[in-house]
């Protein structure tokens, strides 16, 4: 990930490129759909968005798992961007999901569905790590507690995917089934360049924050050198 | 507009707000990061400038 920090402007020119593609291919290429309409269009970034929040929190986790095994020095600071990252799409997935579930069910939230019951439960265990973070000292015990935090609320990830499989009575669409995509092929191509541009924009963003932080630490150092 | 029209338009533009507000905050952050690389330069100077004085003093 070093290395990819001199590659940003790469990276988010080619984020730029994806969106624009995403975007145009969302509203001009893709069929509209004969049951939802227009609405069926928040799926192209509300799914994405929630696969993102999925890869941080992985990403996260696996982070956290380096930092424990190997001791890797910088990994606790990746696996805090990598959450952080995870909030904010996890935040866009559930504001986009709610906007769609107006205009399909006519209601906001629907307690009763466990997809999205325990997408919020995924988004809220995160919320509370920076809590954990923001709660102790700076420190090797931190960092141990955070690892430990972070490797556990990964386990949520299969239960949240496999959560809407699972229910037996449900609304929520079921686009990926055992037996392949529930869409026609100019949908799912769209699909993919959406979920394309979504995980660019991750690593620009991951990139962006790491290398602020970064900067931020070896500022602190400086300033302890120079007082 | 139609409802769906307006829904669909409000989930994208939760999306780009939702980015732009995260750039404008690393944008405020990088900005207090310049101010404090600006001061730590004037801190470096302000503790160079009497070492260049008293080389000059024994050279003079």
């Amino acid at each position: 990930m070093k290395a990819l920090s001199s590659r940003l402007p790469v990276v988010a020119g080619g984020c730029l490129v994806l969106f624009t593609a995403a975007l145009a291919l969302a509203f001009f290429y893709a069929p509209t759909d004969a049951n939802q309409g227009l609405s069926q269009r928040i799926f192209y970034f509300h799914v994405p968005l929630a696969f993102t929040a999925y890869a941080c929190f992985g990403w996260g986790a696996w982070k956290a798992l380096r930092h424990l095994w190997k001791r890797d020095p910088e990994a606790d600071l990746e696996s805090y961007v990598a959450i952080h990252q995870g909030v904010i799409f996890g935040a866009l997935t559930l504001a986009t999901g709610s906007i769609w579930a107006k205009i399909s069910w006519g209601v906001w939230w629907s307690w009763g569905e466990d997809q999205l019951v325990l997408f919020l439960v995924l988004f809220l265990f995160y919320c509370a790590y920076f809590m954990l973070r923001y709660s102790v000292d700076p420190g090797p015990q931190r960092a141990n507690m955070c690892a430990v935090y972070a490797l556990f609320g990964v386990a949520l990830i299969p239960v949240s995917f496999l959560a809407i499989r699972l229910s037996k009575s449900f609304i929520h669409p079921v686009v990926f089934t055992s037996h392949g995509y529930n869409m026609t092929n100019p949908q799912f191509l769209t699909f993919c360049v959406c979920l394309a541009a979504m995980l660019s924009l991750f690593v620009t963003l991951y990139s962006i924050e790491l290398a602020g932080k970064r900067l931020d630490a070896s500022l602190r150092e400086l300033r302890e050198l120079l007082a | 507009m139609t409802p769906s029209e307006k829904y669909t338009a409000a989930a994208y533009l939760v999306v780009f707000v939702g980015v732009l507000a995260y750039v404008v905050i690393i944008a405020s952050k990088l900005g207090r990061l310049q101010r404090e690389v600006a001061r730590l330069v004037e801190l470096a100077k302000e503790r160079h400038e009497p070492l260049e004085l008293a080389k000059e003093r024994q050279h003079g």
